[in-house]
Protein backbone atom coordinates (compact mmCIF):
# COMPACT_ATOMS: atom_id res chain seq x y z
CA UNK A 1 0.00 0.00 0.00
CA UNK A 2 1.82 3.37 -0.82
CA UNK A 3 2.40 5.48 1.92
CA UNK A 4 0.38 8.76 1.71
CA UNK A 5 2.42 11.99 2.93
CA UNK A 6 0.66 14.70 5.45
CA UNK A 7 1.03 17.52 3.98
CA UNK A 8 0.10 20.97 6.06
CA UNK A 9 -1.35 24.10 4.02
CA UNK A 10 -1.33 27.22 5.47
CA UNK A 11 -3.64 30.44 4.78
CA UNK A 12 -0.80 33.15 5.81
CA UNK A 13 2.86 34.27 4.46
CA UNK A 14 5.67 35.32 6.09
CA UNK A 15 6.23 39.28 5.29
CA UNK A 16 8.64 40.26 2.33
CA UNK A 17 10.39 42.68 3.71
CA UNK A 18 13.12 44.40 0.77
CA UNK A 19 16.69 45.62 1.99
CA UNK A 20 18.15 48.50 0.01
CA UNK A 21 16.80 51.38 -2.02
CA UNK A 22 13.73 50.42 -5.08
CA UNK A 23 16.33 50.31 -8.66
CA UNK A 24 19.30 49.26 -7.01
CA UNK A 25 20.95 45.95 -5.85
CA UNK A 26 17.82 45.85 -3.62
CA UNK A 27 16.99 42.00 -2.11
CA UNK A 28 13.88 40.80 -0.63
CA UNK A 29 14.16 38.52 2.01
CA UNK A 30 10.76 36.32 3.51
CA UNK A 31 7.69 35.43 2.00
CA UNK A 32 7.18 32.19 2.52
CA UNK A 33 4.04 30.22 3.24
CA UNK A 34 6.00 26.78 4.35
CA UNK A 35 8.45 25.81 6.85
CA UNK A 36 11.63 25.87 5.32
CA UNK A 37 12.72 24.04 1.66
CA UNK A 38 9.35 22.11 1.91
CA UNK A 39 7.90 22.98 -1.36
CA UNK A 40 5.18 20.85 -1.60
CA UNK A 41 3.35 22.81 1.40
CA UNK A 42 3.94 26.04 0.31
CA UNK A 43 6.28 28.21 -1.97
CA UNK A 44 9.63 30.18 -0.88
CA UNK A 45 9.48 33.30 -3.45
CA UNK A 46 12.73 34.46 -1.39
CA UNK A 47 15.95 32.22 -1.45
CA UNK A 48 17.29 32.70 1.92
CA UNK A 49 20.63 35.11 1.75
CA UNK A 50 23.71 35.45 3.13
CA UNK A 51 25.50 38.22 4.51
CA UNK A 52 28.78 38.50 5.03
CA UNK A 53 30.07 41.08 7.80
CA UNK A 54 32.76 43.57 8.43
CA UNK A 55 33.78 46.10 11.56
CA UNK A 56 34.18 49.95 10.80
CA UNK A 57 37.88 48.99 12.34
CA UNK A 58 40.23 46.63 12.60
CA UNK A 59 38.98 43.92 14.33
CA UNK A 60 40.80 42.81 17.54
CA UNK A 61 39.80 39.56 18.86
CA UNK A 62 39.44 37.93 15.70
CA UNK A 63 41.70 34.53 15.07
CA UNK A 64 44.53 33.85 12.84
CA UNK A 65 42.23 31.68 10.61
CA UNK A 66 38.82 34.01 10.24
CA UNK A 67 41.45 37.11 8.99
CA UNK A 68 43.71 35.11 6.79
CA UNK A 69 41.16 35.70 3.59
CA UNK A 70 40.43 38.89 4.08
CA UNK A 71 44.58 39.73 5.14
CA UNK A 72 45.39 43.50 4.91
CA UNK A 73 41.83 44.74 4.18
CA UNK A 74 40.83 43.95 7.64
CA UNK A 75 42.78 47.05 8.36
CA UNK A 76 40.56 49.63 5.94
CA UNK A 77 36.48 48.71 6.29
CA UNK A 78 36.10 50.17 2.66
CA UNK A 79 38.97 47.61 1.13
CA UNK A 80 37.77 44.96 3.30
CA UNK A 81 34.11 45.53 1.84
CA UNK A 82 35.06 45.87 -1.96
CA UNK A 83 36.63 42.16 -1.18
CA UNK A 84 33.33 41.06 0.33
CA UNK A 85 31.75 42.01 -2.60
CA UNK A 86 33.63 41.46 -5.43
CA UNK A 87 35.63 38.51 -4.62
CA UNK A 88 33.71 36.87 -2.07
CA UNK A 89 30.33 37.05 -4.07
CA UNK A 90 28.38 38.95 -0.65
CA UNK A 91 24.63 39.40 -1.67
CA UNK A 92 23.97 42.03 1.24
CA UNK A 93 26.91 43.73 3.56
CA UNK A 94 26.21 43.72 7.19
CA UNK A 95 28.75 46.74 8.99
CA UNK A 96 28.84 46.78 12.65
CA UNK A 97 30.03 49.72 14.22
CA UNK A 98 32.34 48.18 16.55
CA UNK A 99 34.50 51.36 16.74
CA UNK A 100 32.33 53.42 19.07
CA UNK A 101 31.86 51.19 21.61
CA UNK A 102 33.35 52.81 24.76
CA UNK A 103 35.98 49.89 24.93
CA UNK A 104 36.87 49.88 21.27
CA UNK A 105 37.54 53.36 20.61
CA UNK A 106 34.38 55.23 21.32
CA UNK A 107 34.63 56.79 17.99
CA UNK A 108 31.60 59.49 17.27
CA UNK A 109 28.62 59.18 14.84
CA UNK A 110 31.05 62.12 12.95
CA UNK A 111 33.68 59.80 12.68
CA UNK A 112 31.53 56.94 11.63
CA UNK A 113 29.20 58.02 9.30
CA UNK A 114 32.21 59.05 6.61
CA UNK A 115 32.76 55.20 6.63
CA UNK A 116 29.71 53.53 6.13
CA UNK A 117 28.83 56.29 3.82
CA UNK A 118 31.89 54.92 1.60
CA UNK A 119 31.73 51.37 2.14
CA UNK A 120 27.97 52.09 0.80
CA UNK A 121 29.18 53.96 -2.04
CA UNK A 122 31.57 51.61 -3.17
CA UNK A 123 29.93 48.32 -3.25
CA UNK A 124 26.36 49.64 -4.08
CA UNK A 125 25.00 46.57 -1.87
CA UNK A 126 22.09 46.43 0.30
CA UNK A 127 23.44 47.23 4.24
CA UNK A 128 22.40 46.33 6.99
CA UNK A 129 24.02 48.59 10.08
CA UNK A 130 24.36 47.41 13.66
CA UNK A 131 25.60 48.71 16.50
CA UNK A 132 28.12 48.38 18.96
CA UNK A 133 25.89 46.61 21.58
CA UNK A 134 26.59 49.92 23.68
CA UNK A 135 23.08 50.86 24.14
CA UNK A 136 23.80 54.87 24.91
CA UNK A 137 26.12 55.26 21.94
CA UNK A 138 24.17 53.10 19.90
CA UNK A 139 21.47 55.54 20.08
CA UNK A 140 23.85 58.42 19.85
CA UNK A 141 25.78 57.35 16.67
CA UNK A 142 22.95 54.89 14.70
CA UNK A 143 20.45 58.11 14.21
CA UNK A 144 23.09 60.13 12.33
CA UNK A 145 24.26 56.86 10.82
CA UNK A 146 20.55 56.20 9.40
CA UNK A 147 20.25 60.11 8.28
CA UNK A 148 23.11 59.99 6.30
CA UNK A 149 21.37 57.30 4.71
CA UNK A 150 18.18 58.42 4.54
CA UNK A 151 15.90 56.59 1.78
CA UNK A 152 18.41 53.75 0.91
CA UNK A 153 16.26 51.37 2.66
CA UNK A 154 18.97 49.60 4.97
CA UNK A 155 18.24 47.34 7.69
CA UNK A 156 19.25 49.07 11.31
CA UNK A 157 19.52 47.20 14.38
CA UNK A 158 19.67 46.37 17.16
CA UNK A 159 16.15 46.88 19.70
CA UNK A 160 15.29 45.06 22.36
CA UNK A 161 12.56 45.55 25.03
CA UNK A 162 14.34 47.91 27.03
CA UNK A 163 15.79 49.61 24.14
CA UNK A 164 13.73 50.31 21.35
CA UNK A 165 12.28 53.99 20.94
CA UNK A 166 15.16 55.55 19.39
CA UNK A 167 16.23 53.34 17.14
CA UNK A 168 12.33 52.93 15.95
CA UNK A 169 12.00 56.37 15.59
CA UNK A 170 14.71 56.65 13.62
CA UNK A 171 14.06 53.89 10.96
CA UNK A 172 10.62 55.65 10.86
CA UNK A 173 12.10 58.99 10.46
CA UNK A 174 14.50 58.10 7.53
CA UNK A 175 12.57 55.32 5.62
CA UNK A 176 14.92 52.03 7.29
CA UNK A 177 13.49 48.72 8.45
CA UNK A 178 14.45 47.66 11.86
CA UNK A 179 15.97 44.11 13.34
CA UNK A 180 14.15 43.81 16.83
CA UNK A 181 15.63 41.28 19.31
CA UNK A 182 14.39 38.90 21.90
CA UNK A 183 16.56 37.13 24.05
CA UNK A 184 15.61 33.28 22.79
CA UNK A 185 12.19 34.19 23.56
CA UNK A 186 9.12 33.90 21.75
CA UNK A 187 6.99 35.54 23.93
CA UNK A 188 9.40 38.56 24.28
CA UNK A 189 9.89 38.34 19.84
CA UNK A 190 5.92 39.56 19.82
CA UNK A 191 6.15 41.96 22.87
CA UNK A 192 8.94 43.77 21.10
CA UNK A 193 7.20 43.60 17.40
CA UNK A 194 4.27 45.19 18.95
CA UNK A 195 5.91 47.72 20.89
CA UNK A 196 7.72 49.22 17.95
CA UNK A 197 4.92 48.87 15.58
CA UNK A 198 3.11 50.49 18.36
CA UNK A 199 5.21 53.53 17.56
CA UNK A 200 4.37 54.00 13.98
CA UNK A 201 6.65 51.51 12.43
CA UNK A 202 5.40 48.81 9.03
CA UNK A 203 4.75 45.64 11.05
CA UNK A 204 6.37 45.00 7.28
CA UNK A 205 9.29 47.09 7.92
CA UNK A 206 10.52 44.57 10.77
CA UNK A 207 12.86 41.57 10.85
CA UNK A 208 13.07 39.37 13.78
CA UNK A 209 16.73 38.56 15.68
CA UNK A 210 15.82 35.73 17.87
CA UNK A 211 18.77 35.84 19.33
CA UNK A 212 20.77 32.83 18.53
CA UNK A 213 23.36 30.32 19.68
CA UNK A 214 26.36 28.18 17.79
CA UNK A 215 26.50 24.68 16.46
CA UNK A 216 27.21 22.61 20.01
CA UNK A 217 25.76 25.33 22.28
CA UNK A 218 22.01 24.51 22.22
CA UNK A 219 20.86 25.23 18.66
CA UNK A 220 17.41 22.89 19.54
CA UNK A 221 16.38 25.23 21.53
CA UNK A 222 16.20 28.05 19.31
CA UNK A 223 15.35 25.81 16.53
CA UNK A 224 12.19 25.10 18.44
CA UNK A 225 11.50 29.14 19.33
CA UNK A 226 11.43 29.40 15.78
CA UNK A 227 9.50 26.79 14.84
CA UNK A 228 7.27 27.92 16.79
CA UNK A 229 6.88 31.56 16.09
CA UNK A 230 6.58 30.43 12.14
CA UNK A 231 3.58 28.14 12.92
CA UNK A 232 2.05 30.66 14.47
CA UNK A 233 2.43 33.20 11.83
CA UNK A 234 1.54 30.95 9.27
CA UNK A 235 -2.32 30.69 10.73
CA UNK A 236 -2.63 34.35 11.07
CA UNK A 237 -0.26 35.38 13.93
CA UNK A 238 0.56 39.04 12.21
CA UNK A 239 2.79 39.72 15.42
CA UNK A 240 5.10 36.73 14.18
CA UNK A 241 5.22 37.11 10.42
CA UNK A 242 8.61 38.82 10.24
CA UNK A 243 11.61 37.79 8.61
CA UNK A 244 14.35 36.00 11.05
CA UNK A 245 17.80 37.24 11.10
CA UNK A 246 20.50 35.43 12.24
CA UNK A 247 24.27 36.25 12.88
CA UNK A 248 25.83 32.71 12.53
CA UNK A 249 29.10 34.16 12.25
CA UNK A 250 29.74 36.52 15.72
CA UNK A 251 28.47 33.23 17.21
CA UNK A 252 30.52 30.70 15.85
CA UNK A 253 33.99 32.27 15.96
CA UNK A 254 33.18 33.01 19.75
CA UNK A 255 33.33 28.99 20.20
CA UNK A 256 36.64 27.24 21.03
CA UNK A 257 35.88 24.71 18.51
CA UNK A 258 36.35 27.24 15.52
CA UNK A 259 38.95 29.46 17.15
CA UNK A 260 41.23 26.97 18.15
CA UNK A 261 41.42 23.94 15.93
CA UNK A 262 43.12 25.93 12.81
CA UNK A 263 41.32 27.10 9.69
CA UNK A 264 38.96 24.01 8.15
CA UNK A 265 37.26 23.71 11.78
CA UNK A 266 36.09 26.69 12.41
CA UNK A 267 34.98 27.31 8.84
CA UNK A 268 33.07 23.73 8.87
CA UNK A 269 31.34 25.05 12.26
CA UNK A 270 29.90 28.23 10.73
CA UNK A 271 28.96 26.59 7.90
CA UNK A 272 27.27 24.03 9.52
CA UNK A 273 25.47 26.19 12.55
CA UNK A 274 24.16 28.29 8.99
CA UNK A 275 22.63 25.05 7.39
CA UNK A 276 21.23 24.72 11.17
CA UNK A 277 20.20 27.93 11.22
CA UNK A 278 18.55 27.88 7.36
CA UNK A 279 16.53 24.70 8.50
CA UNK A 280 14.67 26.11 11.17
CA UNK A 281 13.82 29.49 9.24
CA UNK A 282 16.30 31.81 8.98
CA UNK A 283 16.03 34.41 5.85
CA UNK A 284 19.02 36.48 5.85
CA UNK A 285 22.20 34.65 8.09
CA UNK A 286 25.05 37.15 8.63
CA UNK A 287 28.39 35.14 8.11
CA UNK A 288 31.91 35.85 8.90
CA UNK A 289 34.04 33.41 6.79
CA UNK A 290 34.28 33.90 3.31
CA UNK A 291 34.96 30.26 2.33
CA UNK A 292 31.82 29.25 4.58
CA UNK A 293 29.34 31.89 3.32
CA UNK A 294 30.64 30.75 -0.44
CA UNK A 295 29.17 26.91 0.75
CA UNK A 296 26.19 28.17 2.06
CA UNK A 297 24.70 29.88 -1.03
CA UNK A 298 25.96 26.31 -2.72
CA UNK A 299 23.97 24.75 -0.36
CA UNK A 300 20.90 27.33 -0.76
CA UNK A 301 21.06 27.50 -4.31
CA UNK A 302 21.20 23.77 -4.48
CA UNK A 303 18.45 23.10 -2.37
CA UNK A 304 16.01 25.84 -4.18
CA UNK A 305 16.99 24.60 -7.50
CA UNK A 306 15.00 21.08 -6.33
CA UNK A 307 12.04 23.35 -5.96
CA UNK B 1 -12.76 31.53 17.46
CA UNK B 2 -15.40 33.19 14.42
CA UNK B 3 -17.05 36.23 16.16
CA UNK B 4 -20.34 36.59 14.62
CA UNK B 5 -21.78 40.24 15.83
CA UNK B 6 -25.41 40.42 16.88
CA UNK B 7 -26.37 43.90 16.61
CA UNK B 8 -27.97 44.21 13.52
CA UNK B 9 -31.47 42.71 14.86
CA UNK B 10 -34.94 44.16 14.37
CA UNK B 11 -35.46 42.64 17.82
CA UNK B 12 -33.61 45.59 19.25
CA UNK B 13 -35.83 48.95 19.70
CA UNK B 14 -32.96 51.30 17.99
CA UNK B 15 -32.56 49.16 14.65
CA UNK B 16 -35.83 48.12 14.80
CA UNK B 17 -36.58 51.72 14.21
CA UNK B 18 -33.81 52.16 12.14
CA UNK B 19 -35.43 49.99 9.60
CA UNK B 20 -39.02 50.95 9.54
CA UNK B 21 -37.26 54.44 8.89
CA UNK B 22 -34.64 53.55 6.55
CA UNK B 23 -31.98 55.45 8.99
CA UNK B 24 -29.47 53.94 7.12
CA UNK B 25 -26.10 55.73 8.93
CA UNK B 26 -27.42 53.94 12.35
CA UNK B 27 -27.07 50.58 10.44
CA UNK B 28 -23.65 51.67 8.75
CA UNK B 29 -22.28 52.92 12.13
CA UNK B 30 -23.18 49.54 13.48
CA UNK B 31 -21.61 47.61 10.77
CA UNK B 32 -18.75 49.74 11.57
CA UNK B 33 -18.15 49.38 14.89
CA UNK B 34 -18.54 45.63 15.34
CA UNK B 35 -16.19 45.42 12.22
CA UNK B 36 -13.57 47.11 14.37
CA UNK B 37 -14.58 45.32 17.54
CA UNK B 38 -13.22 42.29 15.39
CA UNK B 39 -16.59 40.78 13.81
CA UNK B 40 -15.46 38.16 11.14
CA UNK B 41 -19.16 37.71 11.00
CA UNK B 42 -21.95 40.21 10.78
CA UNK B 43 -25.78 38.63 11.83
CA UNK B 44 -28.48 40.28 9.92
CA UNK B 45 -31.82 40.38 10.86
CA UNK B 46 -35.00 41.89 10.29
CA UNK B 47 -36.78 41.82 13.24
CA UNK B 48 -40.10 40.21 14.56
CA UNK B 49 -42.08 43.54 13.16
CA UNK B 50 -40.66 43.95 9.72
CA UNK B 51 -43.93 43.88 7.24
CA UNK B 52 -41.83 43.34 4.34
CA UNK B 53 -38.93 40.98 5.82
CA UNK B 54 -37.49 41.41 2.26
CA UNK B 55 -37.15 44.77 0.75
CA UNK B 56 -35.65 45.01 4.70
CA UNK B 57 -33.39 42.94 4.43
CA UNK B 58 -32.01 43.55 0.44
CA UNK B 59 -31.85 47.26 2.33
CA UNK B 60 -30.12 46.02 5.41
CA UNK B 61 -27.29 44.44 3.45
CA UNK B 62 -26.61 46.96 0.71
CA UNK B 63 -26.16 49.59 3.72
CA UNK B 64 -24.16 46.98 5.36
CA UNK B 65 -22.29 46.45 2.06
CA UNK B 66 -21.46 49.86 1.67
CA UNK B 67 -19.49 50.70 4.10
CA UNK B 68 -18.04 47.77 5.29
CA UNK B 69 -16.43 44.52 3.72
CA UNK B 70 -17.30 41.73 5.64
CA UNK B 71 -19.44 38.27 5.64
CA UNK B 72 -23.19 37.86 6.31
CA UNK B 73 -25.24 35.84 8.33
CA UNK B 74 -28.32 36.08 6.79
CA UNK B 75 -31.02 35.32 10.02
CA UNK B 76 -34.41 34.51 9.09
CA UNK B 77 -37.04 31.66 9.93
CA UNK B 78 -37.99 32.94 6.37
CA UNK B 79 -36.33 30.88 2.92
CA UNK B 80 -37.42 33.30 0.86
CA UNK B 81 -36.06 36.33 3.10
CA UNK B 82 -32.67 34.31 3.06
CA UNK B 83 -32.72 33.80 -0.53
CA UNK B 84 -33.33 37.44 -1.42
CA UNK B 85 -30.15 38.02 0.85
CA UNK B 86 -28.12 35.46 -1.11
CA UNK B 87 -28.50 37.11 -4.79
CA UNK B 88 -26.76 39.88 -3.04
CA UNK B 89 -23.97 39.03 -0.69
CA UNK B 90 -20.51 40.01 -1.71
CA UNK B 91 -18.89 37.37 0.61
CA UNK B 92 -19.39 33.79 1.38
CA UNK B 93 -22.71 33.92 3.58
CA UNK B 94 -24.03 31.89 6.34
CA UNK B 95 -27.28 31.02 6.67
CA UNK B 96 -28.80 31.50 10.19
CA UNK B 97 -30.46 28.67 10.15
CA UNK B 98 -32.02 25.66 9.85
CA UNK B 99 -33.32 23.32 12.50
CA UNK B 100 -33.34 19.59 12.47
CA UNK B 101 -37.07 18.98 10.41
CA UNK B 102 -36.43 17.17 7.18
CA UNK B 103 -38.39 19.48 5.12
CA UNK B 104 -36.70 22.89 6.51
CA UNK B 105 -33.39 21.19 6.08
CA UNK B 106 -34.03 20.02 2.61
CA UNK B 107 -34.94 23.69 1.96
CA UNK B 108 -31.92 25.37 3.63
CA UNK B 109 -29.17 22.99 2.63
CA UNK B 110 -30.43 23.09 -1.13
CA UNK B 111 -30.01 26.87 -0.64
CA UNK B 112 -26.84 26.25 0.88
CA UNK B 113 -25.27 24.12 -2.03
CA UNK B 114 -26.93 26.90 -4.73
CA UNK B 115 -25.17 30.00 -3.34
CA UNK B 116 -22.46 28.28 -1.71
CA UNK B 117 -22.64 29.11 2.02
CA UNK B 118 -22.11 28.09 5.42
CA UNK B 119 -24.83 27.03 7.89
CA UNK B 120 -25.86 26.71 11.10
CA UNK B 121 -27.84 23.96 12.03
CA UNK B 122 -29.96 24.19 15.80
CA UNK B 123 -30.10 20.93 17.66
CA UNK B 124 -33.16 21.38 17.61
CA UNK B 125 -36.72 20.09 16.00
CA UNK B 126 -40.44 21.07 15.93
CA UNK B 127 -40.84 19.17 19.55
CA UNK B 128 -38.45 22.24 20.50
CA UNK B 129 -35.48 22.49 22.45
CA UNK B 130 -34.20 19.58 23.92
CA UNK B 131 -33.36 19.06 27.16
CA UNK B 132 -30.65 16.34 27.67
CA UNK B 133 -26.91 16.21 25.60
CA UNK B 134 -27.91 13.33 24.16
CA UNK B 135 -31.01 14.41 21.90
CA UNK B 136 -29.19 17.39 21.06
CA UNK B 137 -26.15 14.89 19.77
CA UNK B 138 -28.86 13.17 18.03
CA UNK B 139 -30.11 16.08 16.57
CA UNK B 140 -26.88 17.47 15.52
CA UNK B 141 -26.19 14.28 14.11
CA UNK B 142 -29.64 13.81 11.66
CA UNK B 143 -28.32 17.48 10.50
CA UNK B 144 -24.62 16.54 9.13
CA UNK B 145 -25.74 13.90 8.24
CA UNK B 146 -28.03 15.61 5.78
CA UNK B 147 -25.42 18.02 4.97
CA UNK B 148 -23.08 15.14 3.94
CA UNK B 149 -25.91 14.14 1.55
CA UNK B 150 -26.24 17.84 -0.07
CA UNK B 151 -22.47 17.96 -0.54
CA UNK B 152 -21.65 20.73 2.52
CA UNK B 153 -18.67 20.24 3.95
CA UNK B 154 -18.69 18.82 7.73
CA UNK B 155 -16.37 22.31 8.67
CA UNK B 156 -19.02 24.75 6.63
CA UNK B 157 -21.67 23.41 9.23
CA UNK B 158 -22.08 25.34 12.64
CA UNK B 159 -23.91 22.92 15.39
CA UNK B 160 -25.66 25.03 17.70
CA UNK B 161 -26.94 23.14 20.89
CA UNK B 162 -29.08 26.20 21.73
CA UNK B 163 -28.38 28.03 24.68
CA UNK B 164 -30.77 28.50 27.21
CA UNK B 165 -31.12 31.42 30.45
CA UNK B 166 -29.63 30.52 33.05
CA UNK B 167 -32.31 31.99 35.38
CA UNK B 168 -34.94 30.08 33.77
CA UNK B 169 -33.16 26.49 33.07
CA UNK B 170 -30.38 26.28 35.44
CA UNK B 171 -29.34 22.70 34.39
CA UNK B 172 -29.69 23.12 31.16
CA UNK B 173 -26.11 25.36 31.33
CA UNK B 174 -23.71 21.63 31.74
CA UNK B 175 -25.99 19.83 28.97
CA UNK B 176 -25.15 22.40 26.41
CA UNK B 177 -21.42 22.81 27.21
CA UNK B 178 -21.08 18.50 27.15
CA UNK B 179 -23.42 18.80 23.53
CA UNK B 180 -20.50 21.41 22.23
CA UNK B 181 -17.55 18.74 23.13
CA UNK B 182 -19.64 16.07 21.68
CA UNK B 183 -20.47 17.59 18.61
CA UNK B 184 -16.86 17.97 17.71
CA UNK B 185 -16.57 13.98 17.35
CA UNK B 186 -19.52 14.19 14.68
CA UNK B 187 -17.01 14.65 11.68
CA UNK B 188 -13.92 14.84 10.53
CA UNK B 189 -12.90 17.63 9.47
CA UNK B 190 -14.58 18.41 13.01
CA UNK B 191 -18.24 20.45 12.33
CA UNK B 192 -17.80 24.19 13.74
CA UNK B 193 -19.97 24.90 16.89
CA UNK B 194 -21.66 27.90 17.52
CA UNK B 195 -23.62 29.79 20.14
CA UNK B 196 -26.28 32.48 20.90
CA UNK B 197 -24.39 33.90 23.70
CA UNK B 198 -26.58 36.66 24.67
CA UNK B 199 -29.40 33.82 25.35
CA UNK B 200 -27.34 32.78 28.56
CA UNK B 201 -28.05 36.09 30.61
CA UNK B 202 -31.52 36.74 28.77
CA UNK B 203 -33.59 38.30 32.16
CA UNK B 204 -30.37 38.39 34.52
CA UNK B 205 -28.76 41.09 36.66
CA UNK B 206 -25.54 40.98 35.46
CA UNK B 207 -25.44 40.00 32.05
CA UNK B 208 -21.87 40.51 30.63
CA UNK B 209 -20.29 39.00 33.57
CA UNK B 210 -22.42 36.18 32.56
CA UNK B 211 -22.10 36.16 29.50
CA UNK B 212 -18.23 36.30 29.39
CA UNK B 213 -18.34 33.31 31.98
CA UNK B 214 -20.42 30.99 29.51
CA UNK B 215 -18.22 32.13 26.92
CA UNK B 216 -14.97 31.02 28.26
CA UNK B 217 -15.96 27.84 29.94
CA UNK B 218 -17.35 26.92 26.06
CA UNK B 219 -14.29 27.81 24.82
CA UNK B 220 -13.01 25.45 26.96
CA UNK B 221 -15.53 22.89 25.70
CA UNK B 222 -14.12 23.51 22.05
CA UNK B 223 -16.47 26.02 21.22
CA UNK B 224 -15.57 27.49 17.89
CA UNK B 225 -17.64 30.26 17.00
CA UNK B 226 -20.30 32.31 18.99
CA UNK B 227 -22.98 35.61 18.16
CA UNK B 228 -22.57 37.93 20.49
CA UNK B 229 -22.42 41.45 21.42
CA UNK B 230 -18.42 42.39 19.92
CA UNK B 231 -18.87 45.94 21.37
CA UNK B 232 -18.74 44.31 24.81
CA UNK B 233 -14.51 44.94 25.93
CA UNK B 234 -14.73 42.57 28.71
CA UNK B 235 -15.92 40.12 26.76
CA UNK B 236 -13.90 40.21 23.77
CA UNK B 237 -10.96 40.82 26.44
CA UNK B 238 -12.53 37.15 28.15
CA UNK B 239 -12.78 35.80 24.86
CA UNK B 240 -8.79 36.35 24.11
CA UNK B 241 -7.47 35.39 27.20
CA UNK B 242 -9.54 31.74 27.37
CA UNK B 243 -8.15 30.96 23.99
CA UNK B 244 -4.58 32.36 25.37
CA UNK B 245 -4.87 29.91 28.11
CA UNK B 246 -5.35 27.05 25.46
CA UNK B 247 -2.62 27.65 23.69
CA UNK B 248 -4.11 29.14 20.78
CA UNK B 249 -2.11 32.49 20.82
CA UNK B 250 1.00 32.97 21.53
CA UNK B 251 1.56 34.72 25.05
CA UNK B 252 3.23 38.19 25.02
CA UNK B 253 2.65 40.99 27.98
CA UNK B 254 0.13 42.90 25.16
CA UNK B 255 -1.22 39.90 24.35
CA UNK B 256 -4.89 42.06 23.88
CA UNK B 257 -3.27 44.08 21.73
CA UNK B 258 -1.73 41.48 19.93
CA UNK B 259 -5.22 39.71 18.79
CA UNK B 260 -6.43 42.42 17.94
CA UNK B 261 -3.85 43.78 15.01
CA UNK B 262 -4.59 40.47 13.67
Amino acid sequence: MPIELVREKYSDAINTVRIGRAGSKSVNIGGETTLPFLFDEGAMPNPPLVALEIFDCEPADWPEGLKRPYGASLKDPVSWAKKCATEFGAQVLCIRLMSIHPDCGNKTGEEVVPIVKAVFKETGLPLIIVGSGDDDKDNDVLPKVSQALKGENCLLGIATQNNYKTLAATCLADGHSIIAESPIDINIAKQVNILISDMGCDSKRIVMHPTTTSLGYGMEYVYSIMERGRLAAFIGDKMLAMPFILFAGSEVWKTKEARESGDTQGVNWELTTTVAMLQAGADLVVMRHPVAARSAMAYIKNIMDRG
Amino acid sequence: MIVIGELINGMYKDVGKAVSNRETDVIQHLAIDQVKAGSQVLDVNTGPYSKNPKDDMKWLIESIQAVVDVRLALDSTKADVIEEGLRLVKNRAVINSTNADEAKMDVIFGLAKKYNTQVIGLAMDKAGVPNSREKRLELAATIMAKAIDYGIGTDDVFLDPIVLPVNVAQTQGREVLEAIREFSCLSDPAPNTVIGLSNVSQGTKFRSLVNRTFLTMAIADGLTSAILDPLDKELMDAMITAELVLNKHIYCDSFLDAYRKK
